[in-house]
């Protein structure tokens, strides 16, 4: 399966034959499970693992909750609350899935920076990375709707502000929108259906992770070099790697475990940190929240979505060259995807022939802008829109854009990039002067 | 190498922060010093007791507690009461109304604290203590409510004693001022002063011990579980450092041969 030559799975006993001739089962665990793995992988390799172990722990947890959830107008909120209080460790279970979410967005917004930073998303990765790119838009649906289901205050409102995105969209958006709330406003359909998806995506999320590690495991791990492994030989290639089992599942489980401790630390003492107050107010449709927040893990979006008001130069020129038809509120839709659209697109914006951000001068500096441009997005997501909060959010919008759209291209063709080491053998063995011997 | 890790789950855990949000809240709530508050903190069973002593004769009249079952005031780390004692607490303070009777009967173990709804009546109090937060900021980074703690109690605690004795009519409804109130003017009028309620036990029972007691007790009524969940909590970090360590060393030890070092152990 691999393009790195390594060693094969061999049946031996005669009942291993006769089920490898009918089904190779065994042998497609052991080649994803012994793939060659570049040795010199640090520790920013590890959130994949985590990940992982995100979406079993989601949907585990998740279909313990359905047992006990009602979805319904009426009695969503109480069945939580039965949940909570009734259901045997059921307090546990709940809160486990509610931070859990927000500690599948810290790890695949860690994988996703180390991608950025390490062009992991460069040829040939680009399938890895676009499939990537879909599992996290999927994870948000999936979140969204899962927000919904509790049927706080926040769960109405968020859901009644972000299917009114779609209204947005010219002469299609209100049938859309429509479709998507089950009728002219959130109520009993909405509930259902979000409850409906909400469990279904995350078993085409499943679906599409395995697509993400067939690919990369057809093109091999990146690494922090970026130096492709040798090919020429078996012999060649082991110098580079080591098989996947056990020294990468191991080091990804002491790295899972470091995360899991302060996972269980926030679950155990402080559960509703992340949350929002008002979500434990059941849902009303006649008493609308003083403000209107976002999950953390979508301010950043959010902010580029209220950036681009009616008063923005290049709104009011887009609108007056479309006629109107792209008003400010359909604008701020469009940048919003369109900043999704733009990392998605990173694989061909960026010119440079390295591949990896350590031998890459400036592009760190403005990676490290990028990094930072991110938390003030996440920040100024959560306030209001009184200046200078408006100002804030509509330069970092900006420059979320610049960085895809002109900095990438225009950094390869300029950029006088460092010399990366011959092969990764010589990068792991600058690190440990040991191993070489 | 770990430095790296530790780093990452620095930055994880300062992602996180950008995200604790504010619910209005108007004036200065003050910080008190709970019993159950900091990952160690419990209830105190007498507290909550006198909590809802002043729940029973005060708050009871206007709001409900819809989502708490009569039965859990004898659960471990709340009241823990007698079931004796909350068959007597249920069957003296409220009754329900019985289809198959055609009649009100008194409330057992086994059903809830009333829903109480209605002109006039307040919002359910299950939930308060979540449903609001004392602390903000400081500009919107939720690190207040990382030292302090969310503050849903000390809002309560604050709210009941911040009744500053302005009073207005705005369409025919009675306003009465309150600095800790979002908008400074609630439909609620002030309700404990010095001695309101008369403790068995003679605690203090100034108007200020009163509001804290109630508020405690209402923070046991939205997390019931809190002592439950932080000894789940404290088990699975300890066990989780005992396995990472091993984890670790088996990884170093794994390792050591490639990365050509020796490893003892």
């Amino acid at each position: 399966m691999s393009g790195i030559p390594h060693d094969h799975y061999e049946p031996k006993s005669g009942f291993e034959k006769w089920l490898h001739e009918r089904l190779p089962v065994v042998g497609l665990a052991y080649d994803t499970l012994m793939i060659p793995t570049p040795k010199n992988l640090n520790w920013w390799w590890i959130w994949g693992i985590v990940l992982a172990f995100c979406l079993v722990l989601q949907i585990v947890t998740g279909i313990i909750l359905v047992m006990h959830y009602t979805p319904h107008v009426d009695m969503a909120f109480a069945s939580v609350e039965h949940i909570m209080r009734n259901v045997n460790g059921g307090h546990m279970i709940r809160y486990i899935h509610m931070n859990g979410a927000s500690l599948f967005f810290v790890a695949v917004y860690i994988h996703i920076f180390r991608g950025l930073f390490y062009g992991s998303y460069k040829a040939p990765r680009e399938i890895t990375w676009i499939v990537g790119m879909l599992i996290y838009l999927m994870m948000m649906g999936t979140a969204f709707m899962g927000y919904v289901l509790p049927w706080g205050q926040m769960s109405f409102w968020g859901a009644t502000v972000i299917t009114g995105l779609f209204g947005a969209i010219p002469f299609i958006g209100e049938p859309i929108q429509t479709l998507l709330l089950g009728g002219p406003a959130v109520d009993n359909a909405t509930l259902n259906r979000f409850f409906s998806l909400h469990y279904l995506l995350p078993f085409v999320i499943a679906a599409l992770v395995a697509v993400h590690i067939w690919a990369f495991h057809t093109t091999g791990n990146n690494n922090p070099t970026g130096v492709e492994v040798r090919r020429g030989s078996k012999e060649e290639a082991k110098k580079d790697t080591l098989p996947f089992w056990p020294y990468f599942v191991i080091k990804d489980l002491v790295g899972l475990g470091m995360v899991l401790i302060i996972f269980f630390a926030v679950v155990g003492f402080m559960p509703n940190y992340l949350g929002h107050p008002d979500n434990y107010i059941e849902a009303n449709a006649l008493a609308t929240p003083a403000h209107i927040v976002p999950e953390w893990y979508f301010l950043p979006f959010y902010a580029i979505l209220r950036a681009f008001t009616a008063d923005v130069w290049a709104v009011q020129f887009v609108s007056f060259i479309t006629g109107g038809i792209v008003d400010a509120k359909f604008f701020g839709v469009l940048a919003m995807f369109g900043a999704i659209i733009v990392m998605a697109l990173a694989p061909w914006l960026d010119t440079s022939s390295v591949r990896s951000g350590q031998y890459r001068p400036a592009f760190k500096w403005w990676y490290r802008l990028l990094l930072i441009d991110f938390v003030v997005l996440m920040w100024v997501g959560a306030r209001d829109t009184e200046f200078p909060h408006d100002w804030i959010s509509l330069i970092g919008s900006t420059y979320w854009f610049a960085y895809f759209l002109v900095i990438l291209p225009l950094l390869g063709l300029f950029e006088k990039p460092t010399t990366p080491p011959a092969t990764i053998e010589e990068d792991f063995n600058a690190h440990y002067p040991g191993a070489a011997e | 190498m770990i430095k790296q890790l530790t780093a990452s789950a620095i930055v994880a855990l300062g992602l996180a922060t950008g995200a604790a949000q504010a619910a209005g809240a108007g004036g200065e709530v003050h910080d008190t010093a709970f019993s159950f508050e900091g990952p160690f903190g419990k209830y105190d069973k007498e507290q909550l007791r006198r909590g809802l002593k002043v729940y029973t004769e005060v708050c009871a009249a206007c709001h409900g507690l819809r989502y708490v079952p009569l039965r859990t005031l004898s659960d471990k780390g709340g009241p823990e009461y007698t079931e004796d004692e909350v068959r007597a607490y249920a069957a003296e303070n409220f009754t329900i109304y019985d289809p198959e009777l055609d009649d009100d009967r008194a409330r057992v173990p086994a059903d809830f604290f009333p829903t109480v709804e209605g002109e006039g009546m307040g919002p359910d109090l299950s939930l308060m203590a979540k449903a609001r937060a004392g602390f903000h900021g400081p500009a919107g980074t939720g690190i207040n409510q990382l030292v302090k703690g969310m503050g849903g109690a000390e809002y309560i605690a604050s709210f009941l004693t911040a009744f500053n004795g302005k009073e207005q009519e705005v369409a025919g409804q009675y306003l009465n001022g309150n600095d800790v109130f979002p908008g400074g003017w609630t439909s609620m009028p002030p309700q404990l002063e010095d001695g309101t309620v008369e403790y068995d036990d003679g605690h203090n029972n100034s108007a200020h011990h009163l509001a804290e007691d109630v508020a405690a007790f209402l923070m046991w009524t939205a997390e019931p579980k809190m002592m439950a969940r932080k000894q789940t909590g404290f088990i699975s970090v300890i066990m989780l450092v005992l396995l990472t360590s091993l984890l670790y060393l088996t990884n170093k030890k794994l390792w050591a041969p490639h990365k050509g070092k020796k490893f003892n152990a």
